[in-house]
């Protein structure tokens, strides 16, 4: 097994299904002999020529719309919108067409397909190179939307994507992408969609997070260690459809919840595992369900490191609950 | 109709030498402001590079080899019209009367910065000069600029909106729209494509199958003309034709401006991966400053040497405004939940408050930094 980046399983992950696969063409804007402007398609276009790897005209819309086409009609799509905040050209075809296309022809009509998106804060990328538009998403029946926070699980994670007969929105971690390392298998896997990752075991209180987020609050959860609070730490990866009863169960063991996103607050995806452990697990809570997340704010500049929630935020959340 | 303006291509050719199109009405004076103007544009950029390099700043779009094709169409504009931009005018506001100190303080993103360094750099605005501030989402620009000129008209002012974009930016779904508008309004619009070769590492040829790129106007029933952006003078002349028809209630026109990024997309970006020295070379020779520079200097209005004295003088002037944003404050903390609405609404005050209990809490919080009176 090689120590990789999550930027170079992403790559692996591509690189790995184009060889399984002919039908999986890869496309965006600059994912040609550029790489992509992360350089999460390096090398492709080498390997796989301008047939498979390919640089698009400078349209979001054009590029899901044609994809889900493709996908309609026997090839494998991964289309690269590059960054997460340049998707929105693309909402219409992604939430009025592809994930809507199986229900609307009873199941006759379907989108295969992949979007890789990277998203989040973290670059000094101002409000238009750092959202994350998870919510906006996950608010969409018939889509998928995963993100990942391991090497391993970016590769097995994509690879899933990919081999998933429905359109699924997958979200990198940009903050991520060279800061993390770990091992990748060199051969094809898969991690099942829609499970839970166990970070770290606990019982005092239980933490959920996804994405950039994890490592956040492993340090948070680090620093709780050393105050005699054990911590269990759970990475979502699979935002649509959830591992529902997962998330209930972790909630239970511990009957303290925090969710930590850095999406913004209101309407965001920390309420709705705030409502699915009310809901479910009600009579286990000893204490209020709390939130960590964004400010209801565009994303800032110069202050993003005010905005993004960090160890300490995360930490004074793990506190209070377990003190209530 | 005919949707192909006659406009002249070029006026002045790469030596300097004038091809005989009839030139801009424009005095000697008014003529070396021009070159001013693109110097100014250059020696910025070149500092800003070397901020960025420094690590002062985060992001330079660089505009190199694009100094005539901004400033040649942006100054027979009015200080009334307005300019909607892209990512690489903003040495055209310096001529409309951005304030160079204010320039470099968005660059700085501190706390003299217009936005309240809360763009990313390379993202300019003023209000002074009718300069928007720009998102960076590509193309979105292009219908605001068509639906400010449909309100100057039913409001009756005299307004032309100009409205700049890249050639990557003609495949946005704004440019569509944009010009569908314009054209069917009658829109007092120009729009300007500055088509610098590239969309990142995308060449203009993979955006669009037309090879005239003017012909682009036709579908739109927007009259088009292709200037060389290499020459400010043909920039100029073909500006005012432009401006013109729309003050004369002719509608828009698609002006395609022809130039060369000379240096990467931005400071993060490497061409050599995608693109050749046999390709950018002949661009040097065609170098809009030196051409220019030697048509004043065949004419006398610039004397020998007169243009490296310009420079330095520029260069002397931008090291003192850059001294002087090194020392700005950035912003205050308050700002994080300021003018997201016309006022901050409750739940930001107290989401900010809860903020700044942690950071005090964990010794973070600086002076003026106090919770909201709840
Ligand atoms: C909607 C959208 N998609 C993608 C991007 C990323 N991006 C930034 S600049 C750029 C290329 C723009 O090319 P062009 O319009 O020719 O302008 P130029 O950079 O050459 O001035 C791209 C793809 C973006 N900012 N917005
Ligand atoms: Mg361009």
């Amino acid at each position: 097994m090689a120590i990789q980046t999550l930027l170079g399983a992403v790559n692996d992950a591509l690189r790995t299904a184009m060889r399984r696969d002919e039908s999986v063409l890869m496309f965006g804007e600059d994912v040609g002999l550029k790489g992509g402007v992360f350089l999460a398609t390096g090398g492709l276009q080498k390997e796989f020529g301008k047939e498979r790897c390919f640089d698009t005209p400078l349209s979001e819309d054009g590029i899901i719309g044609a994809a889900i086409g493709m996908a309609m009609n026997g090839m494998r799509p991964v289309a690269e919108i590059q960054f997460q905040d340049f998707i929105f050209p693309a909402f219409d075809q992604i939430v009025s067409e592809a994930a809507k296309l199986r229900y609307r022809s009873g199941g006759q009509y379907t989108a295969p397909m992949v979007i890789r998106t990277p998203y989040g804060g973290g670059i000094r990328g101002g409000l238009y190179h750092s959202q994350s538009g998870e919510a906006y998403f996950c608010h969409t029946p018939g889509l998928k939307v995963v993100i990942p926070s391991t090497p391993y699980d970016a590769k097995g994670l994509l690879l899933a994507s990919i081999a998933d007969p429905d359109p699924v929105l997958f979200m990198e971690p940009k903050a991520l992408y060279r800061s993390v390392k770990g091992e990748v298998p060199e051969d094809y896997y898969t991690v099942d969609l829609s499970t839970t990752r166990t970070v770290l075991e606990g019982d005092d209180v239980t933490v959920f997070c996804y994405g950039a987020m994890v490592p956040v609050v492993e340090k948070a959860a680090a620093m709780a260690a050393e105050k005699g609070i054990s911590v269990l730490v759970i990475d979502l990866r699979t935002l649509l459809p959830l591992d529902e009863d997962g998330v209930v169960e972790a909630a239970k063991r511990t009957g303290r919840v925090v969710t930590v996103t850095e999406a913004p607050r209101f309407c965001g995806y920390a309420g709705e595992i705030s409502a699915i452990v009310a809901e479910r697990a009600m009579e286990y809570m000893e204490a209020p369900v709390l939130r960590v997340t964004g400010f209801d704010t565009p994303f800032p500049n110069t202050l993003e490191h005010h905005y993004l929630p960090d160890a300490r935020r995360v930490i004074d959340a793990i506190e209070k609950v377990y003190s209530f | 109709m005919t949707y192909t303006l006659d406009i002249p291509f070029q006026m002045i050719d790469p030596d300097g030498a004038s091809t005989g199109a009839e030139l801009p009405n424009l005095t000697d004076a008014e003529l070396r402001e021009l070159f001013v103007h693109m110097q100014r544009v250059r020696t910025v950029d070149a500092r800003m590079l070397k901020l960025q390099r420094a690590g002062r700043v985060g992001f330079v779009g660089s505009t190199v080899g694009q100094e005539a094709s901004m400033i040649g169409t942006a100054a027979p504009l009015r200080v009334t019209d307005w300019l909607w931009s892209g990512l690489r005018e903003g040495g055209a506001a310096l001529m409309r009367g951005l304030p160079l100190g204010e320039y470099i303080a968005q660059m700085y993103c501190n706390a003299h910065d217009t936005a309240k360094g809360r763009q990313m750099c390379n993202h300019f605005q003023h209000k002074g000069s009718n300069y928007p501030s720009w998102s960076s989402v590509i193309g979105t620009q292009i219908p605001h600029g068509v639906g400010a000129a449909f309100a100057a008209k039913k409001q009756g002012k005299d307004e032309v909106h100009t409205i700049y974009f890249g050639d990557g930016a003609t495949s946005s779904n704004g440019f569509h729209s944009g010009m569908t508008f314009a054209a069917v309004w009658k829109a007092p619009a120009v729009f300007v494509c500055i088509h610098n070769g590239w969309a990142i590492s995308v060449p203009s040829a993979a955006q669009t199958a037309v090879a005239r790129w003017t012909d682009k106007g036709i579908a739109y029933g927007v009259p088009a003309a292709e200037v060389d952006g290499n020459d400010v003078l043909a920039c100029y002349n073909a500006m005012q034709v432009a401006l013109e028809r729309a003050r004369a209630g002719e509608g828009p026109t698609l002006l395609i401006v022809k130039t060369y990024r000379m240096m990467g997309h931005s400071s993060s970006d490497d061409p050599t991966v995608y693109r050749t020295a046999a390709e950018v070379d002949p661009w040097t020779k065609r170098d809009p400053l030196t051409r220019f520079a030697k048509f004043l200097e065949s004419r006398g209005i610039l004397a020998e040497g007169e243009a490296a004295g310009i420079e330095r003088e520029l260069t002397e002037e931008t090291d003192s405004e850059i001294h002087k944003q090194e020392a700005a404050p950035g912003m205050p903390l308050r700002s994080l939940v300021e003018d997201v609405y016309s006022e901050v609404p409750r739940h930001l005050m107290s989401q900010y408050n809860s903020f700044i209990e942690t950071a005090e809490r964990h010794g973070e919080a600086q002076k003026g930094d106090g919770a909201f009176p709840l």
